[in-house]
């Protein structure tokens, strides 16, 4: 059986990338797509957790992470559409004024 | 012995997918290399014992999320042209800043990976030693599912159509009233 720890590794080396994307990259789907990222880091301690301590409550967790994730990405998307009809771009530069 | 090596197969594949998803300039690679990083994830939940997670994983992640982001990037026919641009008049551009943060995330990375391979606690699952079986049945998660968790799981309905309803107002193209 492969140690715990090892599965906590890959989730922490997967959420700092997820990090390192949302302050790297300067494209809103992009982003969104590093929230993702993160997101699932976080089910794999879960997951990894409800196995090695032997009881179902990390994969039900997971599930309802599932369920905020696709919400998050429906009202997100929503809000890169609405902001790209405004301003014609995916920059998050462009989006600095709250009144326009 | 095959099951380390299908671990760090699945850890290496999902670790790089998703490396190389904020490496990309294009958003439409990276919608696809995440649900290839997805897709090693789904495998890891398999070696966890969790195969219903992982067929979750595949279809609402891989299926139903990733397709979403999808349509959005084709829809808004996102320019790339201009990403170059972008990333030069980025605020953090400076080379010296960008040093400094490289070193904080290695240190981060470093100090992570050397704190998180002390955790030996639970080197061998607790579930091996008493009843094996329950762990991955997922007979038994649905009935916790609606027993224990049931507030939860109606909450959930409630925050979807609270989605729901925002993503169409927000969506919404604004029509003159007359």
């Amino acid at each position: 059986m492969i140690p715990l720890s090892h599965y906590l590794i890959v989730s922490a080396v997967l959420f700092a990338i997820g990090t390192a994307g949302v302050f790297l990259r300067r494209n809103l789907i992009t982003i969104l797509l590093s929230i993702e990222i993160m997101l699932n880091a976080v089910n794999l301690t879960f997951v990894a957790f409800g196995r090695y301590a032997g009881n179902l409550d990390g994969q039900i967790i997971t599930f309802f992470v599932m369920t905020v994730a696709a919400a998050e990405a429906a009202v997100g998307l929503a809000l890169v559409i609405a902001l790209f009809r405004h301003r014609e771009s995916l920059n998050p530069d462009t989006f600095t004024s709250l009144k326009w | 012995m095959p099951e380390t090596v299908v671990f760090y197969a699945f850890a290496a594949l999902a670790i790089g997918a998703s490396a190389l998803v904020i490496g990309q300039r294009n958003p439409m690679y990276s919608v696809l290399l995440l649900i290839a990083s997805f897709g090693a994830l789904s495998g890891l939940y398999i070696q966890l014992d969790a195969p219903f997670v992982a067929v979750a994983q595949i279809i609402i992640y891989a299926g139903a999320i990733m397709v979403l982001f999808l349509f959005v990037v084709m829809l808004l026919n996102a320019p790339r042209e201009d990403a170059a641009e972008w990333d030069r008049s980025h605020p953090l551009a400076h080379p010296g800043i960008g040093r400094f943060g490289a070193l904080l995330a290695t240190l981060l990375i470093v100090q992570l990976v050397w704190a998180l391979a002390k955790v030996t606690e639970l080197n061998t699952p607790v579930a091996s030693r008493s009843d094996a079986a329950t762990v991955g049945s997922v007979l038994e998660m649905g009935r916790v599912l609606f027993t224990r968790h049931t507030f939860a799981f109606e909450a959930t309905s409630v925050l979807i159509l609270v989605a729901m309803v925002g993503a169409v107002v927000l969506a919404r193209r604004e029509v003159s009233e007359q």
